[in-house]
């Protein structure tokens, strides 16, 4: 629905300015000791977007987060939030934006209404509007009857919609989210996207937040997709897709290294075991399928099921990444263990 | 229960959802709210609610209250009531409990101080102090708010101990009791800062402990809070005067024993004041000496905090 315009407001501008922009980013780099989080990102967020973030954990999006909340300063480039300089207008940036982390930050031994007071203070609010605005945030998130209860003793999906209500509390123009919904059930997490949708159908805000979830990317007006330090696309969610050009074909068969090796011999399509099944892209995937049963050799382990699917965002990160978000999450775990297991013998000797 | 509140509350979100998107204005108007940019009004505020926030949680902890009292309680009735027996030729007739009194006043606070300067460790574990790093206020507002917070919680217990002062033979005289209290307040305020700073470099609650430990009990014991600050050992007397807490007990001590009706012999014995190379050091300075301790460490807090990215 909304695709269009983001791409009208955003990306079709070819002259990139930093007026205007809710975000705008040039050149950011993040160096630590050995490792460069972040390598060089370009991209700007239009005001009243929902702007994703959708990378494997380690990519860089909660850096580049970080950055642009003025946690972090960027080793080189410059970037702007709501109009102002997030090395040189601080302060500025702070005013306008709004955050929810990946981790809790609220005092779970206050009730939620005395979170929400302090926040209203630090955040300097005129002393009439803190009440009906607090009630306001509070009854968005359906947590206005609970305001007198101690965090303590919500629920994990309850904190993360206080941080929602908290975050939006004195009215930001971005509202950052850092995986908020990650480590909540299915249910929970659709919740919070409604809260997401409500919010940008009553106040003026623009949304950037990451996810690693494929499914929760849908909702974004653009993502980016962020691998090893960069942006390797960035376009509406149907846009990449279609930029795919092939369906995925999913095949159930009994020797599944014989049938990678068959695919490629006949039909010369490479294949790999994802999830526990064959798995492999051509372009016209329901065409395909007849010619399959029809080519398959006897010889050939027998095929149990087909399935054929439209390209996901999955696909899209694939085809830029070569490689699956839940893979590249896989490879990056056995690197870290193997790095622990170096480090602890390299200690031992 | 919570399970169906929130399936209740999702549905719900839900429906307002798709109502909003079939054109339907939102019911009631969005409340304009405005960050306005910071100003020395603002930073009060916000000095003003993190003390606040220390106060509330320490009225809902009535646990950690009553924790923070035993320690002094029993010093002052165990250690004071036991040892009398032993060293009554000693103290010229003087109670022991009365002759520790003044020093039980100053570790009563510190170790309360302490305890409020450690819930920043928390606050870092829990998440809570990103919530106030980010905000858009100054960091030594964040810090001095801390430092308020500690000595105000820790005078509320140091009022406890004051209270007890008729047990020990202490007279009520409300101007003892008003120049103990700012002496109290003085030194909680300096231990928070203290702590502060410590908490500033230090991650990790149990080593925050540790080193608190470490630091601690041996202020508490050279200090002079339990024997008088004269005739020692030179190697004890040289650690004494190097130990701040000793410059909040001598004049603690001092308040005391001028509301007292002992003999000079007693007075000369137990309260024989804190030399510096002979030269009697008065009171004030002693205090000035806490205050611009509690200043400087005050500044280095500030100082770690803003740094931290």
């Amino acid at each position: 629905m909304s695709d269009s315009a983001a791409t009208d407001a955003g990306i079709v501008s070819t002259a990139r300015s930093p007026d205007g922009a809710a975000v705008w980013v040039d050149g950011l780099v993040k160096r630590y000791a050995e490792v460069e989080a972040v390598r060089g990102i370009d991209f700007e967020v239009a005001t009243g977007e929902v702007f994703g973030f959708l990378g494997p954990n380690g990519a860089g999006k909660t850096t580049t987060i970080n950055m642009l909340c003025t946690l972090v300063k960027p080793t080189a480039g410059a970037a702007r939030v709501a109009g102002h300089d997030v090395v040189r207008e601080r302060d500025d940036v702070r005013r306008n934006i709004g955050l929810v982390f990946q981790d809790p930050t609220l005092d779970a031994y206050l009730t939620a209404a005395q979170n929400l007071r302090l926040h209203a203070e630090l955040y300097r609010l005129e002393k009439k509007v803190i009440a009906p605005r607090m009630r306001q945030v509070l009854e968005m998130v359906g947590l206005w009857e609970r305001r007198s209860s101690t965090v303590g003793t919500f629920s994990g999906g309850m904190r993360r919609r206080l941080e929602i209500a908290r975050g939006m509390m004195h009215s930001p123009r971005v509202l950052f989210l850092d995986e908020p919904t990650i480590g909540l059930d299915p249910q929970t997490r659709r919740s919070i996207w409604g809260y997401i949708g409500e919010l940008r159908e009553r106040e003026e805000i623009t949304i950037f937040m990451t996810t690693h979830y494929m499914d929760e990317a849908e909702w974004c007006d653009r993502i980016a997709i962020m691998d090893h330090g960069q942006i390797v696309a960035l376009d509406a969610p149907e846009e990449l897709k279609s930029q795919v050009g092939h369906d995925r074909v999913t095949i159930n068969t009994d020797d599944d290294d014989a049938a990678i090796a068959a695919l490629r011999e006949r039909f010369g399509v490479e294949a790999r075991v994802h999830e526990g099944a064959v798995t492999f892209g051509v372009p016209g995937g329901e065409q395909f399928v007849p010619r399959l049963f029809d080519e398959w050799d006897p010889a050939h382990p027998p095929i149990r099921s087909v399935s054929v699917s439209r390209p996901t965002l999955d696909d899209v990160f694939m085809s830029h990444t070569g490689t699956t978000i839940r893979d590249a999450e896989e490879d990056q775990a056995k690197n870290r263990n193997r790095m622990m297991v170096q480090m602890m013998g390299g200690g031992r000797r | 229960m919570s399970a169906t509140t929130e399936r209740g509350a999702a549905v719900g979100a839900v429906g307002s959802v798709a109502a909003g998107a079939d054109g339907a204005a939102a019911a009631t108007p969005v409340i304009s709210v405005h960050v306005p940019p910071h100003s020395l009004a603002s930073e009060l505020r916000a000095i003003r609610i993190v003390w606040q926030r220390d106060l509330i949680r320490f009225v809902n902890d009535r646990i950690r209250i009553a924790a923070t009292l035993v320690q002094p309680l029993l010093f002052l009735f165990v250690l004071g009531s036991g040892l009398q027996r032993l060293s009554s030729a000693g103290t010229h007739g003087v109670n022991l409990k009365t002759f520790i009194y003044p020093g039980i006043l100053c570790i009563a606070v510190m170790f309360t101080a302490m305890f409020s300067a450690a819930s920043i460790v928390w606050d870092r574990e829990f998440g809570f102090l990103r919530e106030m790093m980010v905000a858009p206020v100054r960091r030594s507002s964040i810090v001095i708010g801390k430092c308020l917070g500690g000595a105000t919680v820790a005078c509320s217990q140091g009022i406890i101990m004051i209270l007890l002062a008729g047990l020990v033979h202490v007279p009520y005289a409300p101007l003892l009791i008003l120049a103990i209290f700012g002496l109290q307040l003085l030194l909680a305020f300096t231990i928070t800062a203290f702590g502060v700073m410590i908490a500033a470099r230090i991650k990790q609650m149990q080593a925050f402990f540790g080193v608190m430990q470490m630091i601690v009990m041996p202020m508490f014991f050279i200090s002079g809070a339990l024997f008088p600050a004269s005739g020692l050992p030179q190697w004890l007397e040289i650690l004494n005067r190097l130990d701040p807490l000793t410059y909040a007990v001598d004049p603690m001590r001092r308040l005391v024993f001028s509301h007292l009706h002992v003999s000079a012999a007693a007075r000369a014995a137990l309260d024989p004041g804190v030399t510096w190379w002979g030269w009697h050091v008065p009171g004030l300075l002693e205090a000035g000496v806490i205050a611009l301790l509690g200043l400087a460490m005050l500044a280095v807090a500030i100082a770690e905090f803003s740094r931290v990215e």
